[in-house]
């Protein structure tokens, strides 16, 4: 069984030539899950910028995080839109909000029964998929109920 | 300092469809739908596209305006505008922004329009091959949060879950745009009617909330209006629909990436709505002709919401087919048939039947037709909304 929720074969993830993002994707490679933090203002924020949207300093920190969080919404996509999903059946996505860290929001899958009824509110832990044999290597952050 | 305001400054005076098509059956380029809207636009004005001087789109329109501009023998051009923002976002806005370049004296003459073959290009709610992705898509394609319907859905589960509204409402914003579109011969979903239990039974597209009967087609056409200075507005050939108010923009960091704008379940028109209205000296109530952008009943439903034309409390109730359709409604919306059952045609189509309506030739007329409210691009940032209204109004 594949430990990977979703089938190969969708689009890879790419820190992309500027770099931006580059510290949370070597970081989910170490299993850290990293978010940038002002250190000016100690705002944290996410999804990476150049800036910080409070107090405009460009020197922003990357901080390691507990993966706790909420889940805030949620979607069970049930046409496919990508060729690599044609026969999958229906998946969840979840958006998770991570009450420690200024509320930022996560986009991941629920793991577990793709039909399972999701509990707006529910308290969800991150978890880590490493994508080893991809080209280069990355490690995708997951969310499961506790 | 004079009154900083569009009310009343400008009229629409001409308005262009082509034929509209199903996805990928166009028989024409999108450049050539382009230029067909906007000849047939200048006929209804009774002008020749030698006099237009400017040219405002939106969603990236490929059709460029300075090679319009040329193609058509424009003498000058004297506004060339891009609406920033994907999608039908910027459809009132580009209305809005050739109404400022002629408010302003910066040009006289100016169409808005958009056009699309989408056949000829990617579609939208089909995710690209690509398989590197970076920036934000990074963050959400690989756990398949691609396509439109997947981006917004999550605004619209917590929407409905705040307010406990439910799915028959959006049921209702549903079967009144596909009964409108019954009359309508250019309508692409003419012939197909949608009742209660076709849309009931229709497959998910994501749940929960959107059926395949809550998501908008994707189409082939293209749709122009022309928009001239009030005065010159009132000596020529149609009656006049004027501009009384536009507004475009975004709530406090609403394109935040990963769905971290602060106030998520939202389509973004919550500041944007008194701002039209004020300038427009308007309020919901006076608004006899509704249009709002499906490109997801549930965007329809929190644009409704936002501009104060439903309270979240009445929604299960007041969104029903009967309150939504011209025989009798309390609210008829989308009277042409919308994005859902016209055409996808990112919103244009809303904007030439509420001057239709203004003028009296809607086919399927409203009786209380002085003001038009507009509303484009629910959930997408910048989204953009305008009034019309008739010469009573001003
Ligand atoms: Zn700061």
């Amino acid at each position: 069984m594949s430990t990977h929720y979703l089938p190969e074969g969708l689009p890879t993830p790419s820190s992309g030539p500027d770099g931006l993002a580059a510290p949370y994707w070597e970081g989910t490679r170490a299993g850290k899950l990293r978010i940038q933090k002002c250190n000016g203002c100690k705002a944290w924020q996410w999804g990476p910028e150049w800036v910080c949207h409070r107090c405009h300093s460009f020197d922003l920190g990357w901080e390691d995080i507990q993966g706790h969080g909420r889940i805030y919404s949620y979607e069970r996509p049930h046409h496919p839109v990508h060729s690599a999903l044609n026969g999958h059946g229906p998946y969840i996505a979840v958006l998770v909000e991570l009450p420690a860290y200024g509320n930022i929001r996560m986009v991941g899958n629920l793991l577990g029964d793709p039909l399972q009824t999701v509990p707006i509110g529910g308290a969800v832990q991150a978890v880590f998929e490493p994508h080893d044999s991809a080209t280069p290597p990355y490690t995708l952050v997951q969310w499961r109920l506790v | 300092m004079a009154d900083r305001t569009l009310r009343g400054k400008t009229a629409i005076a001409g308005i262009g469809e082509t034929i509209y098509y199903k996805h990928g059956q166009s028989p024409h380029s999108e450049f050539k739908l382009a230029l067909q809207a906007i000849v047939k636009a200048c006929e209804d004005a009774g002008i020749s596209p030698h006099d237009i001087d400017g040219f405002a789109s939106y969603g990236n329109d490929r059709s460029d305006g300075p090679r319009l501009a040329a193609a058509l023998g424009v003498k000058e051009l004297k506004f060339s505008n891009m609406f920033w923002g994907g999608g039908g976002g910027g459809v009132c806005g580009a209305v809005g922004n050739a109404s400022a370049a002629v408010a302003t004296g910066m040009a006289d003459c100016v169409v808005a329009f958009r056009s699309l073959a989408q056949g000829q290009y990617a579609r939208y709610g089909r995710s690209g091959a690509a398989a590197a992705v970076m920036g934000e898509d990074a963050f959400l394609f690989p756990y398949g949060v691609m396509s439109p319907a997947q981006r917004f859905a999550m605004k619209i589960t917590r929407f409905m879950h705040d307010h406990g509204i439910r799915q028959e409402a959006l049921r209702g914003i549903a079967l009144a745009c596909y009964h409108h579109a019954q009359k309508n011969p250019n309508a692409v979903m003419r012939g197909r009617e949608l009742d209660e239990e076709k849309y009931d039974a229709s497959r998910w597209i994501v749940e929960p909330f959107h059926h395949l009967y809550d998501c908008c087609q994707e189409n082939d056409g293209s749709a122009a209006v022309i928009v001239v200075p009030a005065d010159r507005a009132k000596d020529m050939a149609k009656k006049p629909a004027y501009v009384m108010a536009c507004g475009q923009g975004g709530d406090h960091r609403s394109a935040a990436p990963v769905h971290n704008m602060p106030n998520y379940p939202s389509s973004h028109f919550g500041k944007l709505a008194p701002r039209l209205y004020e300038m427009a000296k308007m309020s919901p109530s006076d608004m006899g002709i509704v249009q709002c952008y499906e490109n997801f009943t549930g965007g329809v439903l929190m644009s409704l919401i936002e501009h104060g034309m439903v309270k979240p409390e009445e929604a299960n109730e007041f969104l029903v087919k009967d309150n939504l359709i011209v025989e009798g409604g309390r609210m008829p919306l989308n009277t042409s048939g919308g994005n859902l059952a016209e055409c996808y045609m990112h919103g244009l189509e809303l904007v030439i039947e509420s001057v239709r309506q203004i003028r009296g030739t809607a086919i399927n007329q409203v009786k209380k037709n002085d003001a038009a409210i507009i509303m484009g691009g629910p959930m997408v940032t910048p989204v953009s909304s305008l009034i019309l209204g008739s010469e009573a109004t001003l």
